[in-house]
């Protein structure tokens, strides 16, 4: 007799997908935040596997902080390419020209993205996007819900959330409000590596480990490029190095590594004791609190 | 039905190192019963703790004056909240071993109490219920055990912490015990287990205690590992809620239509005969297709599309069954339900939207029958109102049928919610013929 047991990937896989599926039968216009990090990549693999054979039934969107690393465009667009998804590209650095926002003194485009976001959502009418946040990310997140509720101003109040029972999501809105979907909330940083090997998900080449001229900073290493050249009297060393989180280039750590394939970096995954974002993200460091409020401002 | 796809590797089966299935469980337990400190010991002790993460424990421990890092810490962002008297929620914490991953619905225990639980409890395999050795069977344990049932949760693991207090004393866990099966042994608990443990110290958390010898049974880790919930899922009933209609508008797909979802409850197979609901029409199963290619079977949770051999009228929130076994077709509903709106209580004559499976409709509230209290389980029949974290019998009049099942038989098609029209706020959460049973 057949076991009729789902593996944990499958089980996680098909939650995903009955998540998106719900999403597009009940609300107007989503779409899929997508970065061009790995979760974003997993969650428009899913969202493929969602509604095949025919094309993803929303759009993408990219905010474009304009301090990308170009292995991360080219990966993006090989995604748009084979998959026919239409992108929609907001632009940071438009939104700094047009006055929009304003250039923060640390070089971080993390936290001025989020009103270029929240306009372009709202010209294109998107009433729920799609994001790649998961759970495990740190404990600020461990109470999200997989429908969260933002009100007209995109923001989110955590007084104004919904129980989420069995798998029946409630996506009901009033005008101008909208959702954020995070079809990955009960994925770990493992499983989205275990899945990526398990199904070869393309991928920027960054997550894999290669021979990097960094400098180290504050703890950090930081690759030797446009973005982060030599400041004086640093010295630059030649490490076997890869990249866990894909952020602003100009702020994102590399880890050494010599995890040269996605099995290697499974494995070191299993066996690594440090947070994604503790590890890489220069932004993140300053506390759980921030990641609140920049929740609470909208960019999540 | 390749062009849309992403190269993806043969058979994913094959080569995953993520092996094992998955355990939802839900914890319960009055606060300062140790709940966080033995979710933090479960988390340590099965290292999926990161170093930076408890570096901040340790500092923050230390800044507190404690001697050693207090595992709470690692769950407990509620604490900050609890004193700002902010609306606690459930928090889901995720821990894997090589047998399995657990997904933890961690329910604060507070004036939120039955709102949260249930919510927890609601996709939970397993409810794990704290009980402090020196207190006792309390008020609380039998409610989160009552709300364990109700909500259909198969397994009830009782841990009877804080031994290290009274001495790891065989008598002290036996008496727990034997207060606890009689009073469960008048609700309806498939499966019940007692582990003796001191989460503090991590006797039988994931290693046996040598304090306890007289304990022959598992530590708490390798029974949440064995624990065996395959039988657990209804593989009996066939029911597909029709989720989504694939119809790709391209011409390299034309005449594809397939009905997306996720199977409730049965095994489906390509060449089955079926009947889709409500249009009562037959007809077979040509093919159950996933982006991987076509499946021999279907059960659940998996999510599939279903390609049928007739061209049947078929929409979101129809219903594919067999036609030998076919769920309740029904405008009346008879439930137990959980409010959980804080603003406004259900009233008799009250209209609201119901989702059902994937099926949105309006109900009016016919009648309340009665109102349960979660402590006494004594019954109300002249509640005219029910508040926020009450629970009740209530009867529905629904604009269109819906295709049920007893909750019993059948948490995905016996289950549904209530949507305040007005707010759109989820209020409650409903039971379809829930037990009537009481202890
Ligand atoms: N002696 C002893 N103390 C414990 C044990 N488990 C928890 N505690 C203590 O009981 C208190 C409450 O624990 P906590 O985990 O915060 O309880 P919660 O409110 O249920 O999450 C803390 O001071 C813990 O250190 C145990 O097994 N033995």
């Amino acid at each position: 007799m057949k076991s009729h047991v789902l593996s944990q990937l499958r089980s996680l896989e098909a939650e995903s997908i009955h998540i998106m599926r719900e999403v597009v039968a009940e609300m107007e216009r989503p779409c899929l935040l997508f970065s061009g990090g790995k979760d974003s990549i997993v969650m428009l693999h899913l969202a493929v596997k969602a509604f095949a054979p025919a094309r993803v039934p929303f759009p993408i969107m990219h905010v474009d902080t304009g301090l990308n690393f170009q292995t991360v465009l080219d990966c993006r667009d090989r995604w748009v390419d084979r998959t026919g998804v239409q992108l929609v590209i907001a632009s940071v650095q438009e939104g700094i020209d047009r006055g929009l926002v304003q250039e923060e003194p640390n070089g971080s485009r993390n936290r001025i993205q989020t009103p270029v976001l929240l306009e372009a959502a709202e010209k294109h009418g998107f009433d729920a996007l799609f994001g790649g946040g998961r759970r495990d990310e740190e404990k600020a997140r461990a109470k999200e819900r997989v429908f969260s509720f933002r009100d007209d101003f995109g923001q989110w109040d955590p007084k104004n959330q919904r129980p989420e029972i069995w798998n029946l999501y409630n996506g009901r809105v009033h005008q101008g409000e909208s959702i954020r979907v995070f079809p990955l909330s009960n994925w770990t940083e493992l499983d989205i590596w275990a899945y990526i090997e398990a199904e070869n998900i393309d991928l920027p080449d960054l997550y894999l480990a290669k021979e990097r001229e960094v400098v180290e900073r504050g703890g950090m290493l930081y690759e030797v490029n446009d973005f982060t050249p030599l400041k004086d009297g640093e010295t630059p060393q030649v490490l076997s190095t890869r990249y866990r989180t894909v952020g602003d280039a100009n702020l994102t750590a590399c880890v050494e590594s010599t995890a040269t394939t996605l099995r290697d970096v499974v494995e070191e995954v299993a066996a690594v004791r440090l947070t994604e974002r503790g590890a890489t993200r220069g932004d993140d460091k300053v506390s759980e609190a921030a990641m609140e409020d920049r929740k609470k401002e909208g960019y999540f | 039905m390749t062009t849309t796809l992403p190269e993806t590797g043969s058979a994913p089966e094959a080569h995953e190192v993520v092996s094992g299935d998955l355990l939802r469980f839900a914890t319960a337990g009055s606060v300062d019963d140790g709940k966080s400190t033995l979710i933090g010991r479960l988390l340590f002790d099965s290292k999926s703790i990161f170093a930076d993460q408890l570096e901040s424990v340790e500092q923050v421990s230390k800044d507190r004056g404690n001697d050693y890092a207090d595992l709470s810490l690692l769950t407990d962002g509620l604490r900050a909240e609890r004193e700002q008297g902010i609306t606690i929620d459930v928090a889901y914490r995720y821990f894997a071993t090589p047998k399995r991953k657990f997904i933890i619905a961690d329910t604060p225990g507070h004036t939120q109490y039955t709102r949260n639980m249930v919510t927890g409890a609601s996709t939970a395999d397993v409810a794990l219920i704290l009980i402090d050795a020196r207190k006792g069977v309390v008020e609380q344990s039998r409610r989160h055990t009552f709300l364990a049932t109700l909500l259909g949760v198969p397994h009830v693991v009782v841990c009877v912490n804080k031994m290290d207090l009274v001495d790891y004393d065989e008598q002290v866990f036996e008496r727990i015990r034997a207060e606890f099966t009689e009073f469960a042994s008048r609700l309806r608990v498939p499966d019940l287990t007692f582990i003796p443990v001191s989460a503090l110290a991590g006797d039988n958390v994931v290693t046996r205690s040598e304090n306890m010898d007289w304990f022959d049974g598992s530590p708490l880790l390798s029974h949440l590992e064995r624990l065996h919930v395959a039988s657990d899922r209804n593989l009996v009933d066939v029911r597909f809620p029709v989720q989504y209609v694939i119809r790709p508008q391209q011409n390299d797909a034309r005449d594809y239509r397939g009905y997306a979802g996720t199977v409730a409850s049965g095994v489906m197979k390509p060449g089955d005969r079926v009947l889709a609901l409500p249009a009562g029409l037959e007809t077979t199963i040509e093919s159950i297709d996933t982006a991987d290619g076509p499946v021999d079977e279907a059960y659940p949770p998996m999510s599939v599309t279903v390609r049928l051999a007739d061209e049947i009228d078929i929409s979101r929130g129809d219903m594919i069954c067999r036609p030998n076994n076919v769920p309740t077709v029904s405008q009346d509903i008879d439930a137990q339900i959980c409010w959980m709106d804080e603003a406004a209580s259900l009233v008799q004559g009250k209209k609201y939207a119901i989702k059902h499976t994937t099926r949105w409709a309006r109900a009016m509230v016919k009648k309340i029958n009665y109102r349960v209290d979660v402590n006494t389980l004594h019954r109300d029949e002249e509640a005219t109102e029910i508040k926020l974290n009450e629970m009740a019998r209530i009867t529905l009049r629904v604009t269109k049928p819906l295709f049920v099942d007893p909750y019993q038989q059948n948490r995905q098609t016996g289950a549904f919610i209530l949507v305040d029209e007005a707010t759109n706020k989820t209020v409650a959460a409903g039971m379809i013929g829930g037990p009537t049973r009481s202890y």
